[in-house]
């Protein structure tokens, strides 16, 4: 079964462990500029966004590439970056339309989220369930269950 | 490890920046923030300096812990000595500008001299300008975060700032970083004022990858996370309500001052309590709380943010206070309402917004209208001095009006920012201010809750809660269930409270995260960052020798014993109403007991023994 990162959020208050987790996973350190999710906030609506790379079946990023840097990893279905091929060219930042993929001046690569190779940690670290890592071809079910609860049909059921 | 080892100094008079090692012994003796910026400030300063005179200085600093992955690490602290108390002043805050500092590789700024002209310090990793604040001075809080953000263009850069409240002299000006996250108490911020420094922007790109050992870190940091999601109060209470979780617990119990601490129990409570921010208003069909917010690294997000009636008269016209911003916490509701009558919500909430978009500390703020509108009532102040206002108790527009005078600075607004104890003097009844070394009660009375009254008056920093917060076991029965009403066992219990205080706010984390931490779930992610061996026993010693470094401080300052008291209001006038009806604070009880657990003389001084014991020089 193939899972996704599936973000809600009005689950969200903005307290970044998420960003410190995944920096942490992939860079050993605790650094928001490393991370490959971030948090974005709304003052004045008072909401917190997670956002990060939705792992495109038809990756623009992947298709960009002209040296095949970006592939798929076939257990993940996450687009991974290869370090030792990515020449930092950035062709692959410009086609993604969500912008989820960061070019890094340090190394001189590009990274972006590749779900840690199956056990996503900002995931694990999220601790109001804002992230969630689920059945890829489900992200809508608790939606649909939320929804199902409203209905004029579960409220006689429950009468 | 983890401490960053790097010390920024600012010469405000020369306009020079220098960098320096961290001293490590004493980051071994004293860990960091509270512990460890009072130890440099306690060193470098004449204790007698004038807190707004260029000698006095000013210190930001982070925790070891602050910026790493350990729940609730957001905080930074102010630590200089404070206008309002003339004692040692440290006021901690959240947000996300203390994690920026340890990114950009920096344990702490100190600040000291002035400046010939209003300047703001920039810093960007290892490159610091202090540069020209003129176009923003005379300007908001909120005003210069977005200029800064403007100038600066970069999403990403993390402010504090001093307002209005602070350039005109308002002795409890707060610095207000990421809008609406303070450092509060005590005039911290007209410290900062007084020095022509305008605001501190830091970005920081590095990250914190020293800690000492990652596996054993992460570890106690995941089982940290764990305990604070399965509590009561820190996995529930707090995301849910705030720590306004508290208005209706406390009034019920009889605890929640009223009207300038007259009476302890507030008829409009619900009013303004936590669970009456998420009820729906009748008049637009929105409840005041819009979200709740957590501050960097915290899995607690009790923050509020809120919003006001478009239609509500504080904010009619005035599109600027339309949209979410950082609401009401319990304290502030408090001040706010209870203590000046006021049970209008909303008002509450636009008085708060301004507390923050101005910078002022809302507690001394709430306790100064309370005194003042006494004053008027009993005829000592008339509205020749109001500026032509009735001041009465329970008035939205008194408050709405107040506020706003205090932020333009004028005519009755100059007297606001005195502080109840100098108004309160200027006025001829220094009887009616409700303070202890000149700062004001928070929401807790202490005639029903007997062991807080012996921890305000032997406060380093002035009536607070967050020093010794016995409340924890008065009302809550955390660690343990105590007696309210009872003063046996509270000498030891306020002790306690206050030595554990002291490591917490030396750590880097939020002191909250003590209603489900001990110190045993706290040295375990200590250890695993930083050198040395850090065991619940050895933090403990470290929170004590921090409190008797602090009383060192404020008794070379020139206090004595004589300021360990309350007002004569908690001492000699009985509650009125609730559990604790005819009851006094029975301070008289617990002080000499307290003293001599300290291990100080019946004058309240530090024995020989106890300095010796505690390694004080």
């Amino acid at each position: 079964m193939l899972r996704s990162l599936l973000i809600d959020a009005d689950k969200c208050t903005g307290c970044v462990q998420c960003e410190l987790a995944c920096s942490f996973e992939n860079e050993g350190v605790f650094n928001p500029s490393k991370s490959r999710i971030r948090v974005f906030t709304f003052h004045h609506e008072g909401r917190f966004v997670p956002y990060t790379c939705t792992q495109c079946a038809e990756a623009w990023c992947m298709q960009a590439c002209p040296v095949d840097a970006i592939a798929l990893d076939v257990n993940t279905g996450a687009k991974v970056v290869h370090d030792s091929v990515c020449v930092g060219c950035k062709v692959c930042t410009i086609a993604c339309p969500f912008g989820t993929v960061n070019y890094s001046s340090v190394s001189g690569k590009v990274i972006k989220c590749d779900l840690c190779g199956g056990d996503p940690a900002c995931a694990k670290a999220c601790p109001t369930a804002a992230i969630t890592y689920v059945d890829a071809d489900q992200t809508g079910f608790e939606k649909m269950r939320a929804w199902a609860g409203k209905t004029d049909a579960s409220s006689a059921a429950s009468v | 490890m983890s401490w960053a080892g790097k010390i920024l100094r600012v010469n405000l008079t020369q306009g020079t920046c220098t960098v320096e090692a961290l001293n490590r012994q004493w980051a071994q003796e004293y860990l960091g923030q509270r512990g460890l910026a009072t130890k440099y400030l306690s060193e470098e300063i004449d204790h007698r300096v004038d807190p707004l005179s260029p000698e006095n200085k000013m210190i930001m600093t982070t925790g070891p812990l602050t910026g790493t992955m350990a729940s609730t690490s957001g905080r930074y602290s102010v630590v200089t000595k404070g206008p309002l108390t003339n004692c040692v002043a440290c006021s901690n805050s959240g947000g996300f500008f203390g994690a920026e500092m340890d990114f950009a590789g920096w344990d702490m700024f100190i600040f000291e001299g002035k400046s010939p002209k209003p300047v703001y310090l920039s810093v960007m990793n290892d490159i610091v300008e202090l540069l020209s604040a003129e176009e923003i001075w005379g300007t908001s809080v909120w005003h210069t975060d977005e200029w800064l953000h403007a100038k600066h263009q970069d999403p990403m850069v993390r402010v504090a700032a001093v307002g209005r409240a602070a350039e005109a002299g308002c002795l409890y000006a707060a610095i207000v970083n990421d809008q609406h996250r303070a450092a509060g108490r005590s005039g911290v911020g007209t410290v900062m004022a007084s020095k022509n420094l305008k605001a501190v922007l830091v970005r920081g790109t590095k990250g914190i990858d020293n800690v000492k050992d990652p596996a054993k870190f992460m570890n106690a940091v995941n089982a940290g996370k764990k305990v604070l999601a399965d509590n009561a109060v820190t996995g529930q209470g707090l995301p849910t309500y705030g720590t306004q979780v508290l208005m209706n617990v406390i009034n019920e119990i009889g605890a929640l001052p009223t009207r300038n601490m007259r009476e302890v129990q507030f008829e409009g409570a619900q009013s303004v309590s936590g669970e009456a921010m998420h009820e729906k208003r009748a008049s637009d069909g929105k409840p005041n709380l819009t979200s709740n917010a957590g501050c960097f690294g915290c899995t607690i997000a009790c923050g509020r943010i809120s919003t006001v009636d478009k239609g509500h008269f504080s904010v009619e016209n005035k599109p600027d206070y339309w949209g979410s911003s950082g609401g009401l916490e319990y304290e502030a509701a408090w001040a706010l309402g209870p203590d000046t009558g006021v049970d209008d919500l909303d008002a509450l909430t636009y008085t708060n917004f301004l507390c923050n978009e101005d910078g002022f500390d809302p507690i001394t703020f709430g306790g100064t209208l309370a005194a003042a509108i006494e004053l008027f009532n009993m005829g000592a102040l008339t509205t020749e001095q109001t500026d032509g206002r009735e001041l009465n108790f329970g008035s939205a527009e008194t408050l709405v009006w107040a506020v706003e005078a205090l932020v333009k600075g004028e005519g009755f607004g100059k007297d606001l920012g005195l502080g109840s104890k100098r108004l309160c003097e200027k006025y001829g009844h220094p009887e009616l201010s409700m303070t202890v070394k000149g700062q004001e009660f928070p929401a807790y009375d202490p005639r029903g809750i007997q062991g807080m009254g012996l921890a305000y008056a032997t406060s380093n920093r002035g009536a607070c809660h967050l020093r010794g917060y016995t409340v924890a076991s008065e009302v809550l029965g955390i660690p343990e269930k105590t007696d309210p009403l009872e003063t046996e066992g509270k000498a030891g219990l306020v002790k306690a409270f206050q030595d554990a205080t002291a490591a917490v706010d030396s750590s880097g984390l939020c002191l909250f995260s003590t209603f489900a931490w001990s110190l045993e779930d706290i040295a375990p992610q200590v250890d695993g960052a930083c050198e040395g061996d850090w065991t619940a026993e050895r933090m403990l010693e470290l929170g004590e020798r921090v409190w008797n470094m602090e009383r060192d401080f404020n008794m070379r300052a020139g206090l004595t014993a004589a300021d360990d008291t309350l007002p004569k209001r908690l001492l000699k006038e009985a509650a009125k109403t609730g559990p604790a009806l005819g009851c006094v604070n029975d301070l008289d009880k617990m002080l000499p007991e307290y003293y001599e657990l300290r291990g100080w003389t019946s004058d309240g001084v530090p024995t020989e023994s106890t300095r010796q014991r505690l390694g004080l020089s």
